[in-house]
């Protein structure tokens, strides 16, 4: 029950199930996914820039692309472990039907949070690429965005799963959406620098994945090292590993039991 | 003669209510064996704690002389299983479900690809290869998830309520297919409700009602062991009334609505009693599995 999750390759046919059902619908699935995360890019990023200035030295554009990248990322992510694991686990009964055959939950969970990551790492590219071509990451360093991006989604993923794992229904996800996703996409610096705020929320931000996550990916593109790139890689990782080890626990005792 | 499944003294709870109350089970290798129970009998919850899915708080049981739970992965990578609901993939095409299932057994595509034509062939629906599920209908659904289930040549199969839902025509086509696994010495393991299913299938039945087993036996040895061997059925105004007057016929009457049963060794005092009653219809007919069932598990409704 609370053993850690065993972790082998059998979950590879689990993400190519995953990954066939995708091939099948991914003009769409792209378009969600970069869709609204442009829009508001170039409508808050042009509109709001003018009035906004230079933040951090670059402009209010760029900020806010990076910070882009990471949440779009984190709602990629989230979206696939939430209402997409919900459908495969509880609707369309494909998890009953793969742990029928001789594989575990175990490997279903983790097909489940590698696949969320594939995916999550997929829209924070999409983003990354728009940025890229818009001239606004430049240094070499920007290519360890794309690592970056893979922590939050592990962390994302991870979490996900968890409350997958305790929900009655779809409507069950608003809440965490609305409570936990949102709230994090304010306070984790994506829109406005944290520093400008209050020191009590400043320390709240610093507890979030998210704001690691947008931290590490706005210096990488802007060309800077980090200045705490152990603390964001050990935060992220954190998140991942606890949520990860929650969703297990939480999934075995809701299906095993 | 080899054992295929060996259960012994399961036990399962769900909160305060106990669901599998101590079953013992014993399947020989290549015989159809039948597990019957009203709904909510515990059925599926014991195919459940057989194939290692869920953990017993009490009990054991050895599946193709492996250990489950702790080596259920070793015994399901030789058995098939055929749930309950339908879970197909709806995304998928006829010949990519079974693709994307054999993976799951660690078969190499190739090797999959090798056998889809003969599962289909098997299944009835041969051209169907590229069809979507959501273009099947029901029966052959049923059927798919039956050849999904012999992806990996399964010397064991489980099936859970396989033809609940299909209409005779599709049920007559699974039965057919049924055999024909038996005959190619697979073992079967399925659960039903339905009576004449049993009957038709199963060398084996073990009777199940709130979560223990009440009886088993071969179906015609539970019925002559536990029910008389005939049966006279009667309905019609005025049987109320011959309700008393067969008591002195039948050791056992009982009344369903507005049906009389009376289970007689003997039916010729009945039958004799009902000529040239015009207002009673009746039949007569042998005890059947049904018959059985009932005496067994009462006739009030389980929901």
């Amino acid at each position: 029950m609370y053993a850690i999750p065993a972790l082998s390759t059998r979950f590879v046919p689990v993400w190519r199930r995953h990954f066939l059902v995708w091939r099948k619908l991914a003009i769409p699935s792209i378009l969600g996914n970069l869709g609204e995360p442009l829009i508001m890019l170039f409508g808050l990023g042009y509109g709001l820039g003018a009035v906004m200035g230079e933040q951090g030295g670059t402009s209010y554009f760029a900020f806010l692309a990076a910070g882009f990248v990471a949440s779009s990322t984190m709602y990629a992510a989230s979206f696939e472990a939430l209402f997409s694991a919900f459908s495969r686990m509880h609707v369309q009964k494909t998890w009953e039907a793969i742990v029928n055959a001789p594989m575990t939950l175990d490997d279903v969970l983790l097909g489940e949070w590698m696949w969320a990551t594939t995916k999550a790492l997929a829209a924070g590219m999409c983003m990354l690429l728009v940025v890229a071509l818009l001239g606004y990451a430049t240094s070499p360093l920007a290519l360890a965005a794309i690592p970056a991006a893979v922590l939050v989604a592990l962390a994302f993923g991870g979490m996900g799963l968890a409350i997958n794992a305790i929900a009655n229904g779809y409507d069950f996800f608003s809440y965490y959406m609305t409570l936990v996703l949102t709230p994090m996409m304010m306070l984790s610096g994506v829109f406005f620098p944290v520093a400008q705020m209050p020191d009590v929320i400043q320390a709240l931000a610093r507890a979030l994945p998210l704001y690691h996550g947008v931290q590490m990916v706005r210096s990488l593109l802007s060309g800077a090292l980090p200045d705490h790139l152990l603390v964001h890689i050990a935060v992220l990782l954190g998140y991942a590993a606890a949520g990860f080890y929650l969703a297990t626990v939480l999934t075995r005792r809701r299906l095993l039991l | 003669m080899s054992v295929a499944l060996q259960a012994r003294g399961l036990r399962k709870s769900y909160g305060e209510q106990e669901v599998v109350c101590g079953v013992d089970l014993d399947v020989a290798a290549g015989e159809c064996f039948g597990l019957l129970g009203p709904n909510g009998a515990g059925k599926t919850t014991t195919l459940k704690l057989c194939l290692g899915l869920i953990d017993p708080d009490a009990g054991s049981a050895r599946l193709l002389g492996h250990e489950v739970p702790a080596h259920a992965r070793e015994a399901r990578a030789r058995i098939g299983v055929v749930p309950q609901f339908d879970s197909l993939d709806p995304d998928f095409t006829v010949a990519e479900n079974l693709v994307v299932y054999g993976r799951y057994f660690g078969m190499r595509d190739a090797e999959i690809e090798a056998r889809i034509a003969q599962l289909l062939e098997f299944a009835g629906l041969n051209g169907r290869a590229h069809s979507r599920i959501q273009t099947l209908s029901g029966g052959m659904k049923r059927r798919l998830t039956l050849a999904r289930a012999l992806v990996n040549d399964p010397q064991l199969l489980f099936m859970d309520e396989p033809t609940t839902g299909l209409d005779p025509q599709a049920r007559h086509l699974i039965w057919e297919r049924l055999r024909q696994l038996t005959n190619e010495g697979r073992t079967l393991i399925l659960t039903t409700h339905f009576m004449e299913e049993a009957e038709r299938l199963c060398q084996r039945l073990a009777i199940m009602d709130r979560g223990r087993i009440i009886a088993s036996g071969s179906p015609r040895a539970l019925i002559s062991e536990h029910i008389e061997s005939q049966v006279v059925e009667v309905h019609g105004p005025g049987s109320e009334e011959w309700m008393a007057q067969a008591r002195a016929l039948a050791p056992r009457v009982e009344r369903a609505g507005e049906t009389v049963f009376c289970y007689a060794e003997e039916a010729e005092p009945l039958l004799a009693g009902l000529r040239g009653r015009s207002e009673l219809a009746y039949l007569h007919r042998p005890a059947n599995l049904e018959d059985l069932f009932l005496k067994l598990t009462g006739r009030d409704l389980r929901d």
